[in-house]
């Protein structure tokens, strides 16, 4: 309602009303940003994402061959272990509102629900952005260190692999956000997210038949490519989009079609 | 204002809401009752768009409450005061709402402070509230955006009589400034204090609503003098019908009427109330009699 107030709404209305606008999407975006951080689990979460691409460098400082010391191994073996913990960021984006119920809260302040869950998603594809940078951050501080203390410490790099990087950790956290829309429950939706696509993977290789759309299917596959510096193949991309269409794009609009019509209680 | 209109809510073939139609205006409180199960909290989660009912429609302000730009600014709701987080701080799920509406960030001190709950408390975590704190939190955040519409859902439960005491004079405060309020709860008497209309609910259909006085005026009006006969005579000459009863004499009028009648004929009255001595609580029980046996289960 955009009531401007007029002297005579003064005397009906407990205090004067300024127009009322609704929330931005980017202002939603930063209520969820901060709502990663503003409780413990969260901000542990968050450090030990941290802290793992930190501990990759060290190890690597302290048992890589010093040929081997350079930015670009550095930076990517980072991104392994953060690819997996990001997902569970997303879940908990997710369904920490149904599991505390402080969805209850949420959408009565936002009834449209879908601008909620479009301000998580981009709440939590920033973080995983954000961690890349951070893989980009720890890894030029370990070169540093390697030139100081004996190792190549060479700085060379394909930016691609920036890009990638970037494609990597963002479909991750959406891949772990949309399970978390479609199942709305926090252990159900990490190890549901956790094993699935595992028993499809082990599926693949045990089944033969399957092995053909494993190929094509099994995400832990199609989006190895993206560690490596060397430019995709067409073929290469199909098999991620075709993949990403299967664990993430139809679990999210699933999960988004439940999440607009549940009953928050 | 809010304006329910023929709502109803279905669980497969039960109903548990079922064609409900009331409204609550500005500057009066309205107290929602009924016996659990009855409905009444589903009933004001489709008020707040969070349960899609069945059939029907509700508004707040006029507009459906989805279709508010920002409800937050214009309906306070209090559906349940657990629904917290509990690993925030009361201060924090405060900040989050008030920068989700748009608000000045001082507006979390200020109604931290309206509802009693000092720094120290404010710093804790949800997690160690006492039912009470988290009740005067969920106030709190009702009253963040300062709204129009207050939409309450068994505020006063875990409050000590204290609390409940300085609830009621909040409310109160809050109808006579222009505020609606709709109140559901369990403690009769506080609703018998506080609210101006009754809407009472059993088994998902609406039993009883109108005016709280003339509901509970129903069962006419207990006087007693020493000069039983001058009364009598009195009550006649106002063309009053009065019975004997054990308690005195049973008029079926309003006490104002008997006062009046008693004091045109000069007689001193030793006793003048409303017949019911239950009060609410025998209204409650008559209207929803053998209702609260089948607790809705879905």
């Amino acid at each position: 309602m955009t009531t401007t107030t007029a002297p005579a709404a003064g005397a009906v209305a407990p205090r004067h009303h300024t127009p009322v606008r609704r929330p931005s999407l980017l202002r939603l975006t930063g209520v969820e940003l901060r709502k990663l951080v503003d409780t413990r689990a969260g901000r542990w979460l968050l450090i030990t994402i941290g802290l793992t691409t930190a501990a990759i460098v060290i190890l690597q400082l302290i048992y890589a061959g010093e040929a081997d010391q350079t930015f670009l191994n550095f930076f990517v073996p980072s991104l392994l272990p953060v690819s997996v913990l990001l997902p569970v960021l997303g879940i908990l984006s997710i369904t920490s509102e149904w599991s505390q119920r402080t969805a209850l809260t949420t959408y009565a302040l936002v009834p449209r629900r879908e601008r909620v869950v479009a301000a998580k998603l981009f709440a939590v594809m920033l973080t995983a952005l954000a961690s890349v940078l951070a893989s980009l951050a720890v890894a030029a501080v370990g070169t540093l260190v390697a030139s100081a203390t004996g190792g190549a410490g060479t700085w060379e790099f394909d930016w691609s692999l920036v890009l990638n990087a970037g494609i990597l950790q963002v479909t991750s956290v959406l891949m772990g956000a949309a399970f978390g829309l479609l199942l709305l429950n926090p252990p159900l939706a990490i190890v549901g997210y956790l094993l699935l696509p595992t028993l499809w993977g082990v599926l693949g290789e045990m089944v033969k038949p399957l092995r053909g759309p494993s190929e094509w299917l099994d995400t832990s596959k199609t989006m190895e490519p993206l560690f490596s510096s060397d430019a995709l193949t067409g073929g290469q991309w199909g098999r991620i989009v075709v993949s990403l269409l299967v664990w993430m794009v139809l679990p999210l609009a699933a999960g988004l079609f439940r999440t607009l019509r549940r009953e928050v209680s | 204002m809010i304006t329910v209109e023929n709502l109803t809510k279905r669980y497969g073939p039960h109903p548990a809401v079922d064609d409900v139609s009331f409204q609550c205006e500005p500057g009066t409180v309205t107290g929602f009752l009924g016996p659990n199960g009855a409905g009444k909290s589903t009933t004001m989660r489709m008020i707040c768009g969070l349960t899609t009912p069945t059939a029907g429609r509700a508004t707040v302000s006029g507009h459906p409450y989805q279709e508010l730009p920002n409800p937050g600014r214009e309906v306070g709701v209090l559906l349940d005061a657990s629904a917290q987080h509990a690993g925030r701080t009361g201060r924090e799920a405060l900040t989050l709402s008030a920068y989700t509406m748009g608000l000045d960030r001082r507006e979390v001190a200020a109604k931290l402070d309206l509802v009693g709950l000092n720094a120290v408390a404010a710093k804790r975590r949800v997690r160690a509230y006492s039912l009470g704190m988290r009740q005067r939190l969920g106030l709190a955040h009702a009253l963040l955006g300062d709204p129009r519409v207050l939409i309450l859902d068994e505020p006063a439960n875990g409050l000590d009589p204290e609390g409940i005491f300085w609830m009621r004079g909040l409310l109160r405060d809050f109808a006579d400034r222009g505020g609606t309020v709709l109140l559901s709860s369990h403690l009769l008497r506080e609703v018998e204090a506080v609210a101006d209309r009754l809407v009472v609910i059993g088994g998902g259909r609406i039993v009883a609503q109108g005016d709280k006085n003339e509901l509970l005026a129903g069962g006419g009006t207990v006087v007693r003098a020493r000069d039983s006969a001058a009364l009598r005579r009195a009550l006649e000459v106002a063309n009053l019908s009065a019975a004997d009863s054990s308690e005195g004499l049973l008029v079926q009028a309003d006490a104002e009427a008997v006062g009046q009648a008693a004091a045109d004929a000069g007689v001193a009255l030793a006793e003048l109330r409303p017949a019911s001595g239950g009060g609410l609580e025998q209204l409650f029980l008559t209207l929803t009699a053998g209702e609260s046996t089948k607790e809705a289960v879905r």
